[in-house]
């Protein structure tokens, strides 16, 4: 097995570019590390043996090789990303063995740029989870304590890139999904704002929150794979026209100067010790590189969970509406129509779904649209309208990215309320539709990863990038779990 | 009438915008295709799809909006209309719900002398559904086709002041006539890309409050409007005043058995959960766009037959065949145009030949289809062959005689003309040897004619005629008749 | 103890709405959980936005049109290969038994 299998993203691709391994070389031992280890993770529900070596192939005779940005670099992909022709399920019954006929936008991005798809890893259904223990084909395990989940709903994501089972992944995150499971797994990930990537083949869960995210082992990689995929795309009518500044040059530039915003009251609110002095830390280390720390205010942060249960499950509800066994999927034959919807749709969905879009479907009908749907709508405003005044003050805005270090499989999952407050960190950033970064930051007494979240203005992904590269270099931080 | 009750109509109208793609995907809107061949990821509701609008729908509705009077909202929203159905790819429809891109526009027309204008309450742009194969599955299976989902729908919602079916069959008539000249629309009846809905509710005269409504579907043609709705009426009519009760429906209309039938009881009104469609933002029409609509406004049909009874010396009803069609009225414009120049005849008289003759000869070969209408000649023929009349060059029968050979083909008129040698004799001396000619062979009908049975001139005239195979100046052949008969008493 | 939020018969209509056939244990749990989080969410009652705009209308930016030009679509076999059922070029659908 090749050595640079488990490198970095930027080491490999120069690797490859400069002739010293083949993609195939690499595909090969990658996929040998991904069929050795995975069963102790369950984060690939689909590994395409064929189709990666096929494109390694291609990438080794493209004549554009030594320009390419991720030549050979093994990726997974989150199973709610379309490709063409191989299986996916969302990790849902619904789409068992649906295979879709075209390749999500920023697929097209990555192969274009000469990465090898493996596979397609493991998620909570729909991406409805911070665990992945809602996914229909079994939870995903984190590496650093396989009786511990890894988060989600990118869960497969970041376990499989944290244990070396890929260089790099693509997630997509609606309230924390990249994030929170980065955090979990000592990784870093990136949600860029809202419009900066293109949605076309990302299976929606909400379309005004949605955006495909990239996980890797480090900011440089994050911020290598973010550039490739993000830009505009004429078939994404919410796709934003603006151009894509050079990321990973922002990795080299220092923050002296840089204001960094703590949000009052809210940071340490719920969160465990550990996590509590790993901020502390943060502050300490960020101040050092010459940042200045800045007390800001967020006033309408905590109605963040309310809103985007209530915003996030209305468009669900109607985007998973197709989902009925008519044209793609499973189909649950019953006495009619309506009973084959029915049975279709109550067998083909798991709970969470079910409960996401009953909640969905319910602050949409009659009579509670206004109290509900058009409320949260406005009370959204009013959480943008704090990260704007708030940047008026700072430059980025740090908190935890989750309030514990991975919990243990089954401890949350009877709960939902209970899982829903996982995100209350993350769930602002997303509402406000601007983007966040996680970086980890420190181990709990357990050694389970703890993540730092920034937050940056919208469209502002290279300050984060610069930001999360420098407080990359100061913490040292070169963990990883056990089995790498 | 004489019942008491009043009829209440709004109509729905559902347009197809005349695109060459659909409103929210690439795919081909052309009709008649072999199943699911004109379709994508988009109009088939695949995971991870999503919607792309259409400039040229947008354009197209628009100008319909500025023709109709409308005010044109400048951020207009598209909405999700959620409801589960096999004819909607994705289990919504993308409509538009609380802000349509046009409100408050108004069709005039006339009725029996009577001066109508009907409120256009909205018009909205929103996709079509797909369609079922007819007569094919089976008792207990649907097969569905994918080609017509996605289609670009313009909305037209009438204020519900219609008062009769005779009233609603013109609304729909005017519109569709408006649609067409617009070049929004095809017409097309038979391909459904003009479809009409009819909201029919009776009440009390003199109330105020309306009456329970009962939504008709399926009224596809023109023929079926009147009788629809009138059945629809006496039946509500029949029911109420018997004591009983309007339920909140949609019926269809089923012209086989002459009556309306249930369809799905609205009583438990369709809770559609409409919001604003998250995958698209607001749709912006900027001034400069709603002031060019206005400025390209073609001349529209009411304009078009005031012109022609006014300038161009049409009846009403001639004006009304001839402005039916945007390609005959266009036709018949050119023709009229080019014949008073060519004739030097003032335009209403040149109006009024061309008419004719249109109207009389040539309207019976035209085929229409949708926009598009075969007149078999071309405006400059008709023109030409008209001002050879006019000169005299040839008599109008023989006119009438030359059409056949000149349809379908670009041979100019006054060609075969010679070729024919059908050059009017207009040559008393030649005439006058025909006339002694045709007299001498019927020697009984003269002296009939000399003995005061005048009307055996038409019999003459008739040979007189044939004898010239149709070349003779009708007035001079009457002429030399009438003096050859009268001078050989 | 108050009402609860959502009742057992609300639960059922918005399956309905919904087409998921939920069983009558799923409609008691679904009642349950919901119930709770419609309680969390009723912190957003006391809140007064009368006169803030819904975050849809407040990003400033519109709908990009495309030019109408006809783009080959997908290819009717590869697209009817993943169809539970299918016959004859159409996708095969259980007839719905209200009239229609």
């Amino acid at each position: 097995m090749h050595e640079l299998v488990t490198a970095s993203v930027t080491e490999i691709a120069q690797a490859v570019r400069d002739g010293k391994v083949s993609a195939v070389e690499i595909t090969r031992a990658a996929l040998a590390r991904a069929d050795a280890k995975n069963a102790s993770l369950n984060a690939f529900l689909h590994v395409d043996h064929e189709g990666a070596l096929a494109q390694a192939a291609r990438v080794d005779a493209s004549p554009n090789r030594t320009g390419l940005p991720l030549a050979g670099v093994p990726f997974g992909l989150k199973d709610n990303l379309c490709t063409r022709g191989v299986p996916t399920t969302c990790a849902s019954k619904i789409l068992q063995g649906y295979a879709p006929p075209y390749d999500a936008h920023v697929v097209e991005q990555l192969r274009a740029a000469g990465a090898v798809v493996l596979g397609k890893l493991n998620l909570d259904e729909f991406a409805m989870g911070s665990s992945t223990e809602n996914s229909a084909f079994g939870a995903v395990r984190n590496p650093w304590d396989t009786s511990r989940a890894p988060g989600g709903s990118s869960g497969g994501s970041a376990a499989a890139v944290a244990l070396g089972l890929s260089a790099a992944a693509l997630g997509s995150d609606t309230g924390g999904s990249v994030r929170q499971p980065a955090s979990f797994c000592g990784v870093t990930a990136i949600k860029p704002s809202y419009g900066r990537v293109s949605r076309y083949g990302l299976i929606a869960f909400a379309s005004s929150l949605d955006q495909v995210g990239p996980i890797a082992r480090n900011v440089r990689d994050a911020a290598r794979v973010l550039g490739v995929i993000a830009g505009r795309d004429s078939r994404d009518p919410t796709s934003a026209d603006r151009p894509v500044p050079n990321y990973e040059a922002e990795c080299e530039r220092d923050v002296k100067g840089m204001r960094v915003g703590v949000v009052r009251g809210i940071t340490d609110e719920g969160c465990a010790p550990a996590v509590q002095q790993a901020m502390a830390r943060a502050r300490e280390q960020l101040a050092a590189l010459g940042c200045e720390i800045v007390e800001v205010d967020m006033p309408h942060q905590k109605y963040a969970l309310s809103v985007y249960y209530i915003v996030a499950t209305a468009e669900a509800s109607s985007n998973l509406a197709r989902f009925d066994g008519m044209r793609y999927g499973l189909r649950v034959n019953g006495d009619d129509l309506r009973d084959t919807y029915g049975k279709t749709r109550d067998a083909g969905f798991g709970l969470e779904v079910k409960r996401r879009i009953m909640l969905g479907t319910y602050v949409l009908s009659a009579g509670y649209y206004d109290a509900f749907y058009l409320k949260a709508q406005k009370v959204q405003t009013l959480i943008r309208r704090d990260y704007a005044q708030a940047f008026e003050r700072c430059d980025v805005v740090m908190t935890p990215t989750a309030p514990t270090g991975a919990f243990k499989l089954g401890e949350k999952i009877d709960d939902p309320l209970q899982m829903y407050l996982q995100d209350v960190f993350t769930l602002p950033p997303s509402l406000a539709g601007i983007p966040a970064v996680s970086v980890p930051c420190g181990l709990t007494p357990e050694r389970l990863p703890i993540g730092l979240q920034l937050a940056a203005p919208g469209f502002e992904e290279a300050r984060l990038v610069r930001i999360a590269a420098a407080f990359e270099r100061a913490s040292g931080w070169a963990e990883r779990p056990p089995g790498f | 009438m004489g019942s008491g009750y009043e009829t209440v109509i709004g109509l729905e109208v559902h347009a197809q915008l005349l695109t060459r793609s659909k409103l929210f995907c690439g795919c081909s809107v052309k009709f008649g295709a072999s199943p699911n061949t004109q379709v994508c990821p988009v109009c088939v509701g695949l995971p991870g799809s999503l919607p792309m609008p259409n400039a040229r729908a947008v354009e197209l509705a628009l100008r319909a909006g500025v023709a109709l009077g409308c005010q044109i909202r400048s951020h207009s929203v598209f909405a999700r209309k959620n409801y589960f159905y096999p004819d909607l790819a994705k289990n919504y429809q993308i409509s538009q719900y609380e802000l349509p891109l046009c409100e408050h526009g108004k069709l005039r027309f006339e009725l029996d002398g009577k001066a109508h204008e009907i409120p256009i309450q909205r018009i909205h742009l929103e996709e079509d559904a797909a369609k079922n194969l007819h007569g094919m599955g089976s008792g207990t299976v649907t097969l569905v086709d994918y080609n017509r989902a996605g289609t670009p729908l313009m909305e037209i919602v009438s204020g519900p002041d219609l008062r009769s079916s005779a009233e609603a069959e013109e609304y729909l008539k005017r519109l569709h006539e408006t649609l067409m000249f617009l070049g929004v629309n095809d017409g097309n009846l038979e391909e459904g890309s003009f479809r009409c809905d009819a909201n029919v509710s009776v009440r009390p005269i003199g109330q105020e409050q309306l009456g329970t409504r009962v939504e008709l579907k399926n009224i596809n043609s023109f023929r079926f409007v009147r009788k629809a709705i009138d059945y629809e009426v006496a039946r509500q009519i029949a029911l109420v005043s018997g004591g009983g009760r309007v339920v909140l429906e949609t019926r269809t209309w089923n012209d086989g058995q002459g009556k309306s039938l249930p369809m799905r009881s609205k009583e438990e009104a369709m809770d559609y959960r409409y919001f604003p469609d998250p995958d698209l933002p607001p749709l912006h029409v900027s001034e400069a766009a709603i002031e060019a609509a206005r400025r390209s406004l073609p001349e529209l049909p009411e304009r078009k037959r005031a012109r022609y009874v006014e300038s161009l010396g049409l009846t009403v009803a001639d004006a009304s065949v001839l402005s039916a069609h945007p390609v005959i009225a266009g036709f018949f414009e050119r023709a009229a145009e080019l014949l008073a120049a060519q004739s030097k005849l003032e335009p209403a008289a040149a109006g009024k030949k061309a008419a004719n003759f249109l109207q009389s000869e040539l309207l019976r070969h035209v085929r229409t289809n949708g926009l598009s209408a075969e007149m078999g000649v071309s405006p400059e023929q008709l023109a030409e062959l008209l001002t050879l009349v006019e000169s005299a060059a040839i008599s109008g029968k023989q006119a009438k005689a030359l059409l056949p050979s000149l349809l379908g083909t670009d041979r100019r008129p006054e060609q075969l003309v010679r070729e024919q040698g059908l050059v009017q004799v207009s040559d008393t001396t030649a005439i006058e040897a025909v006339v002694r000619d045709v007299l001498a062979q019927h020697p009984d009908n003269v002296k009939l004619f000399r003995a005061g049975k005048t009307a055996v001139l038409g019999f003459f005239v008739g040979q007189v005629m044939k004898a010239m195979k149709g070349a003779g100046n009708p007035k001079l052949v009457n002429e030399v008749l009438q003096k050859l008969l009268n001078e050989g008493a | 103890m108050s009402a609860p939020r959502i009742t057992a018969d609300a639960v059922r209509h918005v399956a309905k709405l919904a087409c998921i056939s939920l069983t009558a244990e799923e409609v008691a749990r679904m009642q349950r959980e919901l119930d709770s989080i419609l309680g969390f969410m009723a912190e957003l009652d006391s809140l007064d936005v009368s006169d803030v705009p819904p975050a849809f209308q407040a990003l400033g930016v519109n709908a990009p049109l495309r030019p109408d030009v006809v783009v080959p679509g997908l290819d009717r076999d590869e697209l009817l290969a993943s169809a539970p059922a299918s016959d004859q070029g159409g996708f095969a659908v259980p007839k719905v038994l209200e009239g229609d």
